[in-house]
């Protein structure tokens, strides 16, 4: 038996990322608020490949309970990702304080909590793996969505600490920044065709990806270049555009 | 953003709304008329098209299989290829499956879709145990052959005219193997060509690939490749890197001289008489799922296939004239199809009936449309029909000629007040 464990399982990305490590016959546990709503999808796991199948109800924002959920595991993962993800809504965090906690708290506090935790089991055991899934958002603070933007930043630093902390116990951290890809929280959006990615497209990076113990996966791949050009603008110039 | 089908023609707008339960699914038919369900996007012409689309692929969620008796419950969405990942290493395969596996099972019941052994084993219908369908007044009908047998005709083959298909339970078969023994004959002209399908009619699995632009006595020379599942327990399915076309193919790559050439490479590789091979499930059953996006190379003006089939009777002579009209028109076929098919079902609209069927391939372009009216005329003339699932283009006249249970149909969506709800751009050029 071997676990991977995913939270924030009730996103796209993270669905889809659950049926490919099922697929390639790992069992899971799924662990996200109410996770009695995913009850249907772990019986579609469970029909697509056999495998094992164990829901974890967990509030990200809950971080008290955090080391009791990661207790209650009777078989410790051997791996974990988040895909947890709160874009928020710019404006409102803007003047609206509890909106841009919200933003951040999710994207990065819940996210470092849980983390440190399992963090500290993987290098006592000196195995596992971790799977951050950050966002090209973080690589610079756009006007358009800064807030989690900067969260996002926040937690791709922490992953590069968290790796270059674990590379000796040789536990493999892998940053995950995707582009554009249609999900739920794009739905409303009118993304570009060539640069949006589907989930299946990305799960399947991200299991390439962590196989080969990468370090940071951009997926669709074209966004290592997009965000390279969008990094070395220079600000004088950055600031004054809209993009 | 606006959704194609598969020929990439008609390009038009539509609004597309996905629904995750049944509530939300019911109000959007409630509040719109004129709206018509959309798998994959992969029927060709316009029969998934409208200006209000219910995309079902997103329910993509599987159920329950039952090991005894190989039923396999799913939602409309999931794709046939899916299905295959999942269970073709535990030694099932799908009963019916057509040319490509990257079809939704609600797809497949809409266009009651058939595949190489349509001789042996009949339409997808045929392993279609029930299904769930949400009918235009919101109310969920669970849809089987012997419960509700009018809406199960009307629905299977129905082109989604008759509701959403929500779910279905289907019939998986045994096999042993993911490997296929393939026979190739080679034939020299359409009379060698039917001998062959008559000689080889007790193989499973059969279809030919014809040279549509052979001229004079050697119209319908074929490669025709029939063949079983072997029984070597080998069962490794692993999905395959597929090779993508990135871009439209400037209109002018696809002329009579580069199908020629094509048809040409394709014909010669096979050996002279009969060779033997062994392939696996995606080389025989799904050659060109392994090029994404194969659909780019006929331009950005897009293309359309021309299927169809004529009694067995009239079979003969209806081919030679047609292929004999295509082959003067000079219009190139890269893919020409040519299946000989078992018998009709009770099926309002299902395609097939016993005789041969031809598909071909065609760009549009100027003139394209007034050879295709001809070549209807010979169908009408033999007593054939047009396959609405690659039809983009086919008038009034000539579908109902070769659909004698349109009246019963169109009677069936009158009294459950579908045929306001439910319309494709199909269904109202065709008036369904």
């Amino acid at each position: 038996m071997s676990y991977v464990l995913i939270i924030g399982a009730k996103s796209d990305i993270a669905k889809a990322t659950a049926r490919e490590y099922a697929k390639h016959g790992y069992d899971l546990y799924l662990a996200a608020r109410n996770s009695s709503e995913l009850e249907e999808f772990v019986k579609d796991l469970i029909t697509r490949t056999q495998q094992t199948v164990k829901l974890i109800e967990l509030d990200i924002l809950d971080y008290k309970s955090h080391q009791a959920v990661y207790d209650q595991l009777e078989e410790k993962p051997l791996g974990v990702i988040s895909a947890i993800g709160y874009l928020g809504e710019q404006e409102k965090a803007q003047s609206n304080f509890e909106e841009a906690q919200q933003i951040m708290d999710t994207n990065y506090t819940g996210v470092v909590s849980l983390f440190n935790i399992i963090a500290d089991d993987f290098e006592k055991r000196r195995s596992g793996f971790i799977v951050g899934i950050s966002s090209v958002a973080g690589d610079r603070g756009r006007k358009s969505n800064y807030i989690y933007g900067s969260a996002k930043a926040a937690l791709t630093a922490y992953l590069s600490g968290l790796r270059n902390r674990l590379y000796d116990a040789q536990v493999h951290v892998l940053t995950v920044k995707p582009g554009f890809v249609a999900t739920k929280m794009t739905e409303d959006m009118d993304l570009p065709e060539k640069l949006t990615a589907l989930p299946e497209a990305v799960a399947e990076d991200i299991y390439s990806a962590q196989q080969k113990n990468k370090n940071v996966l951009y997926t669709k791949w074209i966004w290592r270049w997009v965000m390279l050009i969008i990094r070395n603008i220079p600000e004088w110039k950055f600031k004054g555009m809209s993009i | 953003m606006s959704l194609m089908s598969w020929g990439m023609y008609p390009k038009i707008k539509n609004s597309v709304f996905k629904f995750n339960k049944n509530e939300t699914l019911k109000q959007i038919i409630n509040e719109h008329d004129d709206i018509i369900p959309y798998g994959n996007g992969r029927s060709y012409g316009d029969s998934a098209l409208n200006s209000n689309i219910i995309n079902v692929r997103p329910k993509d969620y599987f159920i329950n299989f039952d090991e005894e008796s190989g039923l396999l419950h799913i939602q409309a969405g999931v794709l046939l290829s899916e299905i295959l990942e999942s269970y073709v290493p535990r030694g099932w395969f799908l009963k019916v499956t057509p040319g490509t596996k990257l079809i939704t099972v609600g797809g497949a019941i809409a266009s009651d879709i058939h595949g190489k052994n349509h001789h042996v084993e009949g339409c997808f219908s045929e392993c279609v145990q029930a299904f769930q369908i949400m009918l235009a007044d919101g109310k969920v009908v669970t849809c089987s052959k012997d419960a509700t047998p009018e809406l199960f005709k009307a629905t299977c083959g129905g082109m989604g005219l008759t509701g959403v298909i929500l779910d279905a339970k289907i019939y998986l078969k045994k096999i042993n193997s993911q490997y296929i023994d393939q026979t190739t004959i080679k034939t020299k002209n359409l009379k060698e060509t039917f001998e062959a399908f008559e000689e080889y009619k007790n193989k499973p699995y059969s279809v030919a690939w014809i040279d549509c632009l052979a001229k004079g006595n050697k119209i319908g020379k074929c490669l025709l490749m029939v063949g079983d599942f072997r029984d070597d327990g080998k069962l490794n399915y692993t999905k395959k890197k597929q090779k993508s076309i990135p871009f439209n193919f400037p209109s002018f790559a696809l002329n009579n001289l580069s199908v020629k050439a094509f048809n040409w490479l394709y014909y010669g590789k096979a050996k002279d008489g009969v060779s033997k091979q062994r392939v696996d499930i995606d080389t025989f059953f799904y050659p060109l799922d392994a090029i994404c996006h194969w659909n780019r190379i006929y331009g950005k003006n897009g293309f359309t296939q021309y299927q169809f089939i004529l009694p067995k009777e009239t079979s003969y002579q209806g081919l030679e004239e047609i292929l004999a009209a295509i082959s003067k028109s000079g219009k190139g076929s890269f893919l020409a199809v040519l299946k000989l098919y078992g018998k009709t079902n009770d099926n309002y609209l299902s395609f097939p009936i016993e005789g041969y069927s031809l598909a071909l391939d065609f760009k549009i372009e100027k003139g394209l449309f007034d050879l295709l009216d001809k070549l209807d005329e010979i169908v009408v003339k033999y007593e054939g029909r047009i396959y609405l699932t690659k039809d983009v283009r086919v008038n009034k006249d000539t579908f109902e000629k070769g659909y004698p249970h349109i009246e019963t149909f169109r009677q069936f969506r009158k009294n459950n007040k579908m045929d306001r709800k439910f319309q494709s751009l199909q269904s109202k050029r065709v008036g369904i």
